[in-house]
C-alpha cells in the first residue's frame, strides 16, 4: 500500500497544471481517488462536513446489491444443473455461475468506464462514481446466456444516451441501467425474451433432461399460462430468471441495508409497492382473465418487481426529490408496472418500462408538488396580513 | 447606348451571393438539424436508403419548383388569400411528383405510401415559401428551393445509411454485412428499425453538428 502512494506522490506533478500530462488530469484524479480517500480540506472558514460523499454512498448500494448478486450467481449454476439434470453441491453451483457472470460484469464495468473517462477528458470534469453502481446494475439485469458484445452496446449506449447527453452523473433523466435494458430488449428481442435463454446453455440445448423447460412464471403468466410456481419458490428465488432479481429475500436484505443507511428512501419504496398492491385488488375485483385474478403477494414476488423498486426506483438522481412527489412517483410506478404486466403481453416485464415512463414525469411531479407548496404558504401569509 | 448612363451591372448566375443560398441548408441553416422543420418524414422514412433518397429527391423537386412559382406570381397574390395559394401549387407539384413515382419506381411509391401526399404538409416547404419566396427574385428562390431539399435530403441519406446498416445489414436492398458475421453471433439491431432509433439518430446528428458549430447553440 505504501509503495503504491508513495508511487502516486511521485508521479503526482506529471498530471497537475503545467505537468507532463497535464490533460490526463481527470483520469489521473479518478484512479487516484478510487485507490485512496482523497484528503482535501477546506481552508477558510469552519465547514461541517459529512464523511458521506459519492463514493461512500455508492459503496453502500454496492454492499446492498452483493446478497442478491452471489444468490444469483450460485442460482445460474443451481438452475444449470436442474436442467441438465445432475446433482451438485452449493459450492459447485456458485463457481459454475461464477465463472459465467463474471465475464458479463467485466464487460459492463470496462466498457462503461472508458466511455465515462473519454467524456470525463473531453470535458475536462472529473470522472463521476456514478457508474460504479449502474456497472453493478446491468450485469443484473440481463440474462446470463446474453452475448458479451451485446453487454458492451447497450452499456455504451446506455452512458452515452442516458447520462453523458444530459450533463453527466446527477444530470441524467433515465436510469442509465434501465436504460441499457430497454436498448437491449428492443434491439435484441430475441436474446432478452423467450423461455430458454434464462438459463444458462439452454439455447443450444445440449443435454437437456427431457420436458425442461426454463421459462419463468412472469413469462408463462405473459403467454396467458396458468403458473404454478410456489409463493416460497419465487420469494427465495429458486427459478430462472435475469441473474440478480430471482431472491427475493436476498433483494430484501439489500433494502434493509439502504433504509438503515438512509440512502434508499422509504416513501419511494414503501408507495411502490402499495401502488401495486391497489392496482392488482382492482384487477382482482374485476377479473376477466386468469392474469388477472393472480394474487397480490404473488405480483410482488414475480420478476423483477421486487428488484426495480428496491434498487432502481430510488436511484436519488432520476426519481422525485420532494417528499409528497415521492409518494406520488412510487404509487404511480407500482400502478404502471402492473398495468403493463396485465394488459400488454408483448412486454411481460412491466417494472422496466414503468420506472423509465415515470423518470420521465418526475420533473413534472416536484414541479406541481413546489408550486401547490408555494400557493399555500401564500394564501397562509395573505390570511395572516388580513387578520393583522 | 450613350457612354455617360449608368451600366446596370447583371449578377452572375453562381455569384457568391447565391451559391450561400445553395450552401447554407447544408450546415449553418440546415432545415431538419437547426430549423428543426421536416423531422417527421425524417423519421418516418428513413429505415431504408433507396426510399429515403427517393424521398429527398421528391421534396427537393417540389421545394425548388413551387419556390419559383411563388415568386413569379409573388407580386399577384393578394396577401390575405397567400397560403391557399401557396397549397394550391404546393399541392399540384405534389400530385405530379406521385403519379410520376407510381409510373416509374411503383415498389418505392408503394413503401412511401402517404408521405408522398404529406410532402404538401411538409413545414420545410411552408417555411421556405413564406420566409424566402414570398420575397426575393425567382432564381434566388429555386436557388434557395434546391439548397434546402438538399439539406433536408442528406440528413435523410446519412440517417437511412445508419439504420438500415445497423437494422437489416444491408445496404440499398444489397446485403453488406457478410454471412460469417451472423454465424459469429452477429444479430441486426431490431432498435434500428423503430423510430425512436431515427429520432436518436437525428439527435446524434444535431449534437455533432452544435458541438463543431458553437454559434447554433441557443442561449
Amino acid at each position: 500500500m505504501k509503495a503504491l502512494r508513495n508511487y502516486i506522490d511521485k508521479i503526482k506533478p506529471h498530471f497537475e497544471k503545467g505537468g507532463k500530462f497535464e490533460k490526463l488530469e481527470s483520469s489521473f484524479g479518478a484512479i487516484e481517488t478510487f485507490l485512496f480517500v482523497p484528503n482535501k480540506v477546506t481552508f477558510k472558514g469552519s465547514h461541517i462536513r459529512d464523511n458521506n460523499d459519492m463514493k461512500r454512498t455508492m459503496s453502500v448500494v454496492l454492499i446492498a446489491l452483493m446478497p442478491a448478486l452471489i444468490f444469483g450467481m450460485w442460482n445460474v449454476g443451481y438452475q444449470h444443473a436442474l436442467s441438465v439434470g445432475i446433482n451438485n453441491s452449493i459450492f459447485e453451483n456458485f463457481i459454475f455461475g461464477f465463472t459465467k457472470v463474471l465475464p458479463i460484469i467485466a464487460v459492463s464495468y470496462i466498457s462503461g468506464l472508458s466511455i465515462e473517462f473519454i467524456f470525463a477528458q473531453y470535458r475536462g470534469h472529473e470522472v463521476n462514481e456514478g457508474f460504479l453502481v449502474t456497472g453493478m446494475l446491468i450485469p443484473m439485469l440481463v440474462p446470463v446466456d446474453i452475448p458479451l458484445w451485446m453487454v458492451a452496446i447497450a452499456t455504451i449506449f446506455a452512458v452515452i444516451f442516458g447520462k453523458e447527453v444530459f450533463g453527466g452523473t446527477g444530470m441524467n433523466v433515465f436510469n442509465p441501467a434501465l436504460v441499457a435494458r430497454a436498448f437491449l430488449f428492443f434491439a435484441y428481442p430475441a436474446q432478452i425474451t423467450g423461455d430458454k435463454i434464462w438459463i444458462a446453455g439452454l439455447t443450444e440445448g445440449k443435454g437437456i433432461v427431457d420436458g425442461f423447460s426454463g421459462a419463468t412464471p412472469l413469462g408463462n403468466w405473459g403467454q396467458n399460462i396458468v403458473d404454478h410456481t410456489s409463493f416460497w419458490d419465487m420469494f427465495l428465488g429458486f427459478i430462472p430468471g435475469s441473474i440478480g432479481e430471482t431472491s427475493k429475500l436476498a433483494i430484501l436484505i439489500g433494502a434493509a441495508i439502504l433504509l438503515f443507511t438512509g440512502i434508499g428512501s422509504w416513501r419511494i419504496m414503501l408507495s411502490t409497492f402499495a401502488g401495486a398492491i391497489f392496482m392488482t385488488l382492482i384487477f382482482n375485483a374485476f377479473a376477466v382473465n386468469e392474469y388477472m385474478k393472480v394474487d397480490p403477494m404473488t405480483h410482488l414476488v414475480m420478476g423483477g418487481f421486487m428488484f426495480g423498486a428496491v434498487f432502481m426506483a430510488t436511484d436519488p438522481v432520476s426519481s422525485a426529490q420532494t417528499n409528497k412527489g415521492k409518494y406520488i412517483y412510487g404509487f404511480l410506478l407500482g400502478i404502471f408496472a402492473i398495468m403493463i404486466r396485465v394488459f400488454n403481453p408483448a412486454y411481460p416485464e412491466g417494472m422496466m418500462l414503468a420506472i423509465l415512463l415515470m423518470n420521465t414525469f418526475t420533473p413534472l411531479i416536484d414541479f406541481y408538488v413546489i408550486e401547490a407548496n408555494i400557493k399555500r404558504r401564500l394564501k397562509r401569509a395573505a390570511k395572516i396580513k388580513i387578520n393583522l | 447606348m450613350s457612354d455617360n448612363q449608368p451600366i446596370k451591372k447583371r449578377e452572375p448566375l453562381f455569384s457568391a451571393q447565391n451559391l450561400k443560398l445553395l450552401k447554407g441548408p447544408f450546415s449553418q441553416n440546415n432545415p431538419i438539424t437547426v430549423q428543426v422543420l421536416g423531422i417527421c418524414s425524417a423519421l418516418a422514412v428513413t429505415v431504408q436508403m433507396k426510399p429515403a433518397i427517393v424521398m429527398a429527391l421528391s421534396v427537393m423537386i417540389v421545394t425548388a419548383f413551387s419556390n419559383l412559382i411563388i415568386s413569379v406570381m409573388r407580386n399577384g397574390i393578394p396577401p390575405s388569400i397567400r397560403i391557399i395559394v401557396q397549397l394550391v401549387v404546393i399541392a399540384a407539384l405534389v400530385i405530379i411528383v406521385d403519379q410520376l413515382l407510381k409510373a416509374f419506381v411503383y415498389d418505392v411509391s408503394k413503401k412511401l405510401s402517404v408521405f408522398v401526399g404529406l410532402i404538401i404538409t411538409n413545414c420545410i416547404l411552408m417555411g421556405r415559401l413564406e420566409a424566402f419566396a414570398m420575397a426575393n427574385k425567382p432564381w434566388q428562390s429555386f436557388l434557395d428551393g434546391i439548397g434546402n431539399g438538399l439539406g433536408y435530403g442528406l440528413i435523410l441519406v446519412v440517417v437511412s445509411f445508419f439504420r438500415e446498416l445497423l437494422g437489416y445489414g444491408k445496404l440499398m436492398g444489397f446485403r453488406v454485412i457478410p454471412e460469417s458475421f451472423y454465424q459469429a453471433g452477429y444479430v441486426n439491431n431490431g432498435m434500428m428499425i423503430l423510430p425512436p432509433m431515427a429520432l436518436i439518430t437525428v439527435g446524434t446528428i444535431i449534437w455533432i453538428q452544435r458541438s463543431k458549430n458553437r454559434d447554433l447553440i441557443e442561449k
